[in-house]
């Protein structure tokens, strides 16, 4: 698959690009189980995490699959650094690219800052999520953890995508990865969450009953992005556990079905699921958590900075 | 040693290099058939590849054994079936059936990464035993620059420590950029650099020899 410099979204993916993707993470999760958890991949190029907002797990999870392609990874420290004393995005940028940095990770509470840092610097650009928009890698471990479930057989699946999709890059990046692949998704959140422009291949209900009617093969939990509302678009947790939650009544209709169940994380316990739900058997929570480090490696195997060739003084770029 | 004696009209030459002592008989030599492509040459056809991959057979399991474990290793993607085949082979044979078998691809340890038009599919690599103290056979289809083979070796050493490393090769083609050689070879060649080998297997293609292309720029489909 001929490389891309960067990866910022998933509509810029073909089918193909995203199926090599997949292919790849399997072999990549191999690593994981050698006595020496290395590969020289990225050996002598610096992978930089640029987290303008705060995450553990996506930013950790860039981190052990760059070191294990060898990558010295430098984690930008946004919180205490001049982005405080008011240094713009370009600025920061520019310094990056006279240290020479090979790759940037970047999340961003405002939606395009990733593609406009990937436009000013020679590095590969990976989103990791910015704003509303999009969190691509995300998706592609969603994707292939169920590729793993199914076999890589997508046709008649069906994937439903449950919550705040209004606020969720989440959302928007896995459902387009999988209606790639061919799988149907459909979408349920209260009225006022469920954006008009939604794209017309979703199929949209408006309660649980209606979406068991629909028979999905897994079901999607969105995290209530409680830090990126502004407004209150509903009147409690409570009230979003009761009417869209996974309620004990609800993990057992999904129990007695065997519907699988996805969660990106981090969970917030009793609003969008009852705990009891992290110990079902067809839980795929922390398997996507395990798939992520594996996706992440994939993408760091395939993308390639501009000028790599020249730079090492090889033949034709 | 085994430099296929090829008929004085077929272009390819028998480089003749003796690595390893002439300790089995030599067998018939393989027979190329009919072209299939008008530039295209039939080096060794479906006999003569079973006919090489005997030999490996013979000569692996010749040499020495000195009390160490034996493992055959494949080079993804075609030197996992030769190594397949040889090792069908010996288990045939006498004295052949105590051979672990693992498969390495090297997509992570190539040095052209940043000069490569085609990112390749990232394939698994499964060693299944410990290549600690053990004398370990790669296996490849080709033997050209020896970058693959060097590129094999690191990926092998990420695993244990092997006592000994050797190499087996359906095709030696010459034309070494590193200090690698081939321990077992089932056919010399001659080349020149813009020439193209390639090997084909039933199990991976359509049809099944070695052919060779003389002279071209990119290398056909």
């Amino acid at each position: 698959m001929t490389p891309r410099k960067d990866l910022l979204d998933i509509g810029s993916l073909t089918p193909e690009e995203i199926q090599f993707i997949l292919d790849s993470a399997g072999p990549a999760k191999e690593v994981f189980h050698r006595p020496v958890k290395q590969a020289p991949r990225l050996r002598g190029k610096t992978v930089l995490l640029l987290f303008y907002e705060p995450s553990t797990r996506t930013s950790t999870s860039f981190e052990v699959a760059a070191k294990r392609l060898s990558a010295d990874v430098i984690n930008f420290p946004v919180a205490t650094s001049s982005v405080q004393k008011g240094e713009t995005v370009l600025d920061t940028v520019e310094t990056l690219e006279a240290m020479k940095v090979d790759y940037i990770v970047v999340r961003h509470q405002r939606s395009g800052i990733p593609d406009l840092i990937a436009r000013n610097t020679r590095a590969s650009v990976i989103n990791a999520g910015d704003g509303a928009h999009a969190h691509p890698t995300q998706a592609l471990l969603d994707a292939f953890t169920l590729s793993e479930v199914w076999q890589g057989q997508w046709t008649g699946k069906r994937v439903l995508v449950v919550g705040d999709l209004l606020h969720s890059r989440v959302a928007r990046s896995t459902s387009a990865a999988l209606h790639a692949l061919g799988v149907k998704v459909g979408i349920l959140g209260p009225g006022s969450l469920v954006p008009d422009y939604a794209p017309g291949h979703l199929e949209r209900f408006r309660s649980w009953e209606e979406a068991w009617d629909w028979n999905p093969d897994v079901v999607y939990l969105l995290r209530i992005q409680k830090e990126r509302q502004s407004e209150e678009f509903f009147p409690s947790l409570k009230e979003y556990h009761r009417v869209y939650g996974l309620t004990e009544e609800r993990l057992r209709d999904v129990e007695s079905r065997g519907t699988w169940l996805m969660h990106p994380g981090p969970i917030n316990r009793g609003v969008e699921m009852v705990d009891r739900a992290s110990q079902y058997e067809r839980s795929l929570i922390n398997r996507q958590v395990e798939n992520g480090v594996a996706t992440r490696m994939a993408v760091l195997y395939w993308l390639r900075p501009l000028g790599a060739a020249l730079e090492r003084g090889g033949g034709e770029p | 040693m085994a430099s296929a004696s090829l008929t004085r009209s077929q272009t390819p030459v028998d480089r003749g290099s003796d690595r390893l002592p002439v300790g089995t008989s030599r067998l018939r030599p393989p027979v190329p058939a009919e072209r299939h492509h008008a530039n295209e040459d039939l080096v060794l056809d479906e006999e003569g590849v079973r006919w090489a991959v005997g030999r490996l057979a013979e000569e692996i399991l010749a040499s020495p054994r000195d009390g160490t474990g034996l493992a055959f290793v494949g080079i993804h993607r075609r030197g996992v079936v030769l190594a397949e085949r040889v090792l069908a082979a010996c288990n045939r044979a006498e004295g052949g059936r105590d051979i672990v078998s693992g498969t390495l691809d090297i997509s992570l340890y190539r040095d052209d990464f940043d000069n490569l038009g085609t990112i390749p599919t990232l394939r698994a690599s499964e060693i299944p035993f410990d290549p600690t103290g053990r004398r370990v056979v790669l296996f490849d289809d080709v033997l050209f620059t020896g970058r693959t083979v060097r590129a094999a070796i690191d990926a092998l050493m990420d695993f244990g420590r092997p006592a000994r490393i050797q190499l087996a090769v359906l095709v030696d083609r010459g034309n070494r950029e590193l200090p690698i050689q081939a321990d077992q070879a089932g056919l010399n060649l001659d080349t020149e650099r813009t020439d193209h080998v390639w090997v084909n297997f039933r199990e991976t293609d359509p049809r099944e020899g070695v052919f060779v292309v003389r002279g071209l720029v990119a290398p056909p489909p």
